[in-house]
């Protein structure tokens, strides 16, 4: 066996050593790549990745043209060298408070990984050419890893595109430049929001390994969408959280403050299998760094602490370090990262189950 | 550990073989394939079962494609049934059924696309189920109802399957060129796929097969849904590849008139079991049981034209056709179409019709496999 004809290549060089009898041949480059490269022309060049963008661009620049009063009216606060640029994304008009980039992006950017999914495996079988591509060389997983890390790509890019757009814009038309801990924040959400659309993307693949018209596939995919996220944050959740785990009303004794916390606990984890609300609650801690100084000597132990605290008023005090902001959003980070392991296994195994034949 | 370890007889060679393996003292020369797991790990793990049935390189020789109780079930149905084959380099071999038969799903195995229930297969050499990758490298594939990306041009879709081979790409674009006039699809080659007609795509899906320049060809039901002119075309493009690539060929079909002309020899599949194979002639001989038919047709008083039939040598029997036109089926014990002609004119009746019957696939067919007699073979 030819082996250092093989290039040392990450997950695949780790997995032959791992496991040699996989590799039976030299290749010069893995499967999941060719396919990816090819899905990435194809969605770039899409008419769905125009649109997308022009939603999102819209998405986002909508509240900024709301906020950039409101904006300019909190700069002109500023007295110490604290900047306000996270504020073009935490901050909407004054009525319309939910009319803000970063709820947008938690609300909308589900879209784009249905968007970029929902069609990936069964539109390969009702053209027929999914029996042409697992006849070549490479492994089954490869379709699906490929066709996944390519939709992550696109995902990132767009999102990317977005906020640079949306930073431009605070940059040359309200002057606000970001500090090192900003552009590190804004970083460490991008992250953040692309795990969050992977869930969906996970999702969505799930759905088009195992619903074989993709139209079928599109609208389960925008039901589940419209339930849990938009129904699932306006009501729903705290519905369902309020029927599972009632909150006594009244507290008289020590053991009635137990039940209430309880149940406070217990509705709290039930809103928190929504990927919405640990995305929701991870990307507020990281874009509006609270004041422990206004808060008295208070330093936030959990999330809750941290959201509750928050008050666009206290902007201009000192903030939360980065280190302490991703310290406290690590849980959220994990659940999502599970929920979308979870989701993607889900996708995979179905796939490597079924027959290649239509 | 290996067999000899520990068995206390020092003259025995050194194996590594598992201890549960109980072969032959006398072992047979282990296949011919370079690519088979390191002994050394197949005694490491004990996960799988050690098969003493496994074919020896004795059974597959010189067999391209190899299979010996080949068997795929799906529940309580089953799909493939015992199957045993064994095609030689540089042959054409038709599997012949109607649909539902197995076919695809024999052709699935063969590709590693699909793991057997039981039996083995040996293609190139390579366990299909084990080392499906090495034998995709070798294997081109045509599917039934090959689909291509709609979106992209007949080339870009040829390189894709050339990056996925791992060509690089000077060598890639020189065979795609040389790929795309053979099949004649230069001139379209810059078009996108979804304006391709149904022969266009079959020709593209040809070329496709053929861009890893495999040692193997399985064609799954190439000339579907073709026009004739299209399945003639078809069929001389494969003819030609055939000779100019010393490729080895596995097709199925369930139009079987179609592919008699460039199979070598053909498999009848009937309900997941191979109920025939050889040479044509062999079939013939098969499906006749040694004896000719004849269908007669002339002008003339009927009961004289059977008369005059009766009467020419080496005849058997001679039945009466039932339709408007008189006709008549002659049986004879062996070629006597020169004397049936001579006495029908001698007799002065013009023949309008003489025809040999079980000259085509799908009469052999339908002898050999009576309870497929609904048409479907057609």
């Amino acid at each position: 066996m030819a082996a250092s004809a093989d290039r040392p290549g990450g997950l695949r060089s780790w997995l032959d050593r791992v496991a040699p009898a996989r590799r039976t041949e030299p290749r010069f480059e893995p499967g999941w790549r060719v396919i990816a490269a090819k899905e990435v022309g194809d969605h770039v060049t899409s008419v769905r990745f125009l649109v997308l963008l022009v939603v999102i661009g819209i998405a986002a620049a909508v509240p900024l043209y709301f906020a950039s009063a409101r904006i300019r009216e909190l700069a002109s606060q500023i007295t110490s060298n604290q900047s306000v640029f996270l504020a073009l994304f935490t901050l909407g008009p004054e009525d319309f408070g939910f009319l803000r980039a970063d709820t947008f992006v938690g609300l909308f950017a589900p879209l784009l990984g249905i968007a970029f999914g929902f069609d990936s495996v069964n539109v390969e079988r009702s053209e027929g050419t999914l029996p042409r591509l697992v006849s070549q060389p490479i492994h089954r997983d490869d379709v699906i890893n490929g066709k996944f890390a390519a939709g992550l790509a696109v995902i990132t890019l767009v999102l990317v595109a977005m906020v640079l757009l949306v930073s431009g814009f605070g940059i040359i038309r309200l002057g606000f430049v970001p500090d090192l801990s900003e552009v590190l924040r804004l970083g460490a959400w991008v992250l953040l929001t692309v795990l969050y659309v992977s869930f969906w993307l996970a999702f969505a693949t799930l759905l088009s390994v195992a619903l074989r018209r993709a139209a079928s596939s599109a609208l389960i995919g925008f039901g589940v969408w419209v339930l849990t996220v938009l129904l699932g944050s306006l009501f729903l959740l705290q519905l369902l959280a309020n029927v599972v785990a009632p909150i006594p009303a009244q507290a008289f004794t020590e053991e009635d403050v137990n039940a209430q916390i309880r149940a406070a606990q217990t509705q709290s984890f039930i809103k928190r299998l929504s990927p919405h609300t640990l995305y929701t609650e991870a990307s507020r801690v990281l874009l509006i760094p609270i004041d422990p100084v206004s808060s008295g000597s208070f330093t936030p132990a959990t999330i809750e602490e941290a959201i509750q605290a928050q008050d666009p008023r206290r902007y201009l005090a000192s903030r939360l370090s980065i280190e302490q902001s991703l310290l406290l959003v690590w849980p959220q980070v994990v659940g999502l990262v599970a929920l979308t392991t979870v989701m993607f296994a889900a996708a995979y195994v179905v796939f490597m189950r079924q027959e290649i034949r239509a | 550990m290996t067999a000899s370890s520990g068995d206390g007889r020092p003259g025995r060679p050194l194996r590594a073989k598992p201890l549960r393996a109980r072969r032959p003292v006398v072992d047979p020369p282990p296949p011919a394939s370079d690519a088979r797991r390191p002994q050394a790990i197949a005694v490491a793990d004990d996960t799988p079962a050690p098969d003493t049935n496994e074919p020896t390189a004795a059974e597959i020789g010189d067999a391209v494609i190899f299979a010996r109780g080949l068997t795929k079930r799906y529940g309580t149905f089953t799909a493939v049934d015992n199957l045993d084959l064994a095609i030689r380099p540089g042959e054409v071999f038709g599997l012949l059924g109607p649909n539902g038969a197995g076919k695809t799903t024999t052709v699935l195995m063969l590709l590693g696309l699909s793991e057997p229930t039981e039996g083995f297969a040996r293609v190139v050499g390579l366990d299909p189920a084990r080392e499906p990758i090495a034998v995709k490298r070798r294997v081109g594939y045509l599917p039934d109802a090959v689909g291509f990306y709609g979106g992209m041009t007949g080339r870009d879709n040829l390189r894709y399957t050339a990056r996925l081979n791992g060509l690089p790409r000077p060598l890639a674009e020189s065979r795609i060129d040389e790929l795309l006039s053979d099949v004649r699809l230069t001139d379209a080659a810059d078009r996108h796929v979804e304006t391709y007609s149904r022969g266009m795509r079959q020709r593209l899906g040809i070329a496709d097969a053929l861009v890893k320049d495999p040692t193997v060809l399985i064609l799954d039901e190439p000339t579907i849904a073709i026009d004739p002119a299209g399945v003639d075309e078809i069929l001389a493009l494969l003819r030609r590849l055939v000779a100019e690539h010393n490729l080895t060929i596995l097709l199925s079909s369930h139009i079987l008139g179609q592919v008699q002309s460039i199979c070598d020899r053909v498999g009848f599949f009937s309900a997941g079991r191979i109920v025939a194979q050889g040479r044509l002639e062999e079939l013939r001989k098969l499906a006749g049981g040694g004896a000719i038919a004849f269908e007669v047709g002339a002008d003339g008083d009927p009961a004289a034209i059977e008369g005059v039939l009766r009467g020419v040598p080496g005849v058997s029997d001679v039945a009466r056709e039932p339709g408007d036109r008189p006709r008549w089926v002659v049986h004879a014990h062996h070629d006597i179409a020169a004397a049936l002609t001579g006495a029908l004119s001698a007799a002065g009746h013009s023949i309008d019709h003489l025809r040999r019957r079980g000259e085509d696939l799908l009469e052999i067919y339908r002898n050999l496999v009576p309870e497929e007699r609904d048409g479907r073979v057609g």
